[in-house]
């Protein structure tokens, strides 16, 4: 069972805001959802990721990039060439 | 013979999220033929927003592969089509730019989460487009709409400069009127590409033959029960009929997986959208972040304001899903789904050549007629196997119920795309004829 609170938790894990209005919505929807959801857990056996695929490695070298102009294009914020980003700590 | 297109379309349906008024264009297979590309393909220059506000005014600095490899052909890249956002949906509804209109009736939706590419080859706006499925965004809309959508083998074209959704199932596939267009564009986009690691060297170069003489078809019950219309059905049944006059052979197979096949579906594209949406974070591209708040604060409010309720639903449940406690009840049993899913395909493709059966278990709806989250996630029942497998599917309109457009769905084996295109193409001809 899927409360309010637990919305809340997960909306902070994932960085997604979320109104308080949304809630019992959401939470009733989570649980409808995870309930049918719930047939999968009666497959047998743990899945590996994608079957046929296999790491791909190339050498590590140097190769042209974009241009410094082009990566801060679409930033919202920047600064001396630099890319602005909010306060981590 | 190299020029520019003029290009200003009624564009009654919302198709397009951008237009190019001037499209350039050169020489090559489709010289100066108009093509629309699904706004979530990075077109270097033309604004590419996946029909979000988080991604509105944001500018590729460089293209696709599948772009690189259209103009090198010389085709007119005329516009950018509208799509749920981040390819969330079965309706196109979802978009931040407004729903797409059905052109075959405006009152419906075209499908999704393509229904823009679909809408503007309907339209006859476009003879040609790209679309991506990842549990059947192609193949449903081409259905809706009364076109034709084909998903290739994953690993035929590559997804280098498409916006990530779900990785390990989302494909890009041309959209188009006829199945020899959708062949003609198939071969252009499906060139070998490095920088899409899951890429495997088999390029498509093919012209559709209509011989299919001793050809196995295979019918799975699965695809024709409970939730699936019964006209639909019906409809679908006497379009196979028409593969048995051309000489093939019909035979009953089996697809027992399918059952967990929406639940996996679900599960893995919401983990995996969770993972990929997690770099709109207002820093590098999309509204500004305010840098005066602390990173969680800012991106959590960003997140809030910018992402549609489809979107956020869908990270938070996907996050939900590989959260500790969650991960190995869901996730890992899905991925377990998966893989009994591909041995069903593989069992059955050891006895037939091609199975055949609906694409979408209902024709076009009016937008407010299904609206709950669960009722949308189960339409895509009978595209989301396929998907799961990895295998090649193409949706090719065969008549109408209600008069509304109804798909047939061929998928094949692994790698065998040029079969699944000639039987759509057999198909086709016959129905025309």
């Amino acid at each position: 069972m899927i409360t309010e609170s637990d919305i809340e938790h997960i909306a902070e894990l994932a960085d997604i805001g979320i109104s308080r209005d949304e809630m019992p919505e959401f939470a009733h929807q989570f649980n409808a959802i995870l309930e049918y959801f719930s047939i999968i857990e009666s497959v047998e056996g743990i899945g590996a990721p994608a079957a046929g695929a296999a790491n791909v490695f190339r050498e590590d070298e140097p190769r042209p990039c974009l241009p410094q102009e082009a990566v801060l294009a679409n930033a919202g914020s920047t600064e001396g060439g630099f890319i602005k980003a909010p306060r981590v700590m | 013979m190299a020029g520019t297109l003029n290009f200003s379309p009624d564009d009654r349906y919302n198709a397009f999220i951008t237009t190019c008024g001037e499209a350039p264009f050169g020489d090559g297979a489709l010289a100066g033929i108009a093509v629309a590309v699904k706004d979530n393909i990075s077109t270097a220059g033309i604004q590419t927003t996946c029909a979000s506000r988080i991604l509105a005014g944001y500018i590729p600095p460089y293209d696709a592969h599948v772009v690189e490899l259209l103009r090198g052909a010389g085709a007119a890249i005329v516009g950018k089509t509208n799509m749920d956002e981040f390819g969330m949906g079965s309706t196109t509804g979802t978009s931040a730019f407004g729903p797409t209109k059905n052109p075959v009736d405006l009152d419906r939706v075209p499908g999704g989460s393509s229904g823009g590419s679909a809408a503007a080859v309907a339209a006859g706006l476009v003879p040609m487009a790209l679309g991506t499925d990842a549990g059947g965004a192609i193949r449903c809309p081409a259905a809706f709409c009364g076109i034709v959508g084909f998903k290739p083998t994953s690993g035929r074209v590559s997804r280098y400069g498409l916006i990530a959704h779900t990785s390990s199932l989302e494909e890009i596939g041309p959209m188009a009127q006829t199945v020899e267009d959708v062949s003609r564009l198939l071969s252009v986009i499906a060139r070998y590409d490095p920088r899409d690691s899951m890429m495997t060297d088999r390029p498509y170069d093919h012209r559709p033959s209509a011989e299919i003489k001793g050809l196995r078809v295979g019918i799975p019950a699965e695809y024709f029960g409970e939730g699936v219309d019964e006209r639909i059905g019906e409809q679908v049944r006497s379009a196979i009929g028409v593969l048995e006059d051309l000489g093939a052979e019909l035979v009953p197979v089996s697809i027992p997986g399918m059952r967990y096949a929406l639940p996996a579906y679900s599960i893995i594209c919401m983990s995996e959208a969770s993972s990929n949406l997690a770099r709109y974070d207002g820093v590098r591209y999309g509204p500004a972040v305010d840098t005066k708040k602390s990173w969680h604060e800012a991106y959590q409010d960003l997140r809030g304001e910018y992402l549609g309720v489809e979107a956020r639903r869908r990270v938070l449940l996907g996050t939900l899903t590989l959260s500790a406690g969650y991960a190995g009840r869901y996730h890992a049993k899905a991925l377990a789904a998966r893989q009994n899913i591909t041995r069903d395909f593989e069992r059955a493709f050891s006895d037939v050549d091609i199975i055949a059966g609906p694409t979408m278990p209902t024709v076009a709806f009016r937008p407010d007629e299904v609206t709950d989250p669960l009722t949308l996630y189960r339409l895509d029942a009978l595209t989301v196997p396929a998907s799961l497998a990895g295998i090649p599917a193409i949706s090719v309109p065969c008549g109408r119920v209600e008069n509304l457009p109804v798909g047939l769905q061929l998928m094949g084996r692994r790698f065998e795309d040029e079969r699944v295109i000639d039987v759509a193409f057999a198909y086709e001809q016959e129905g025309r004829a």
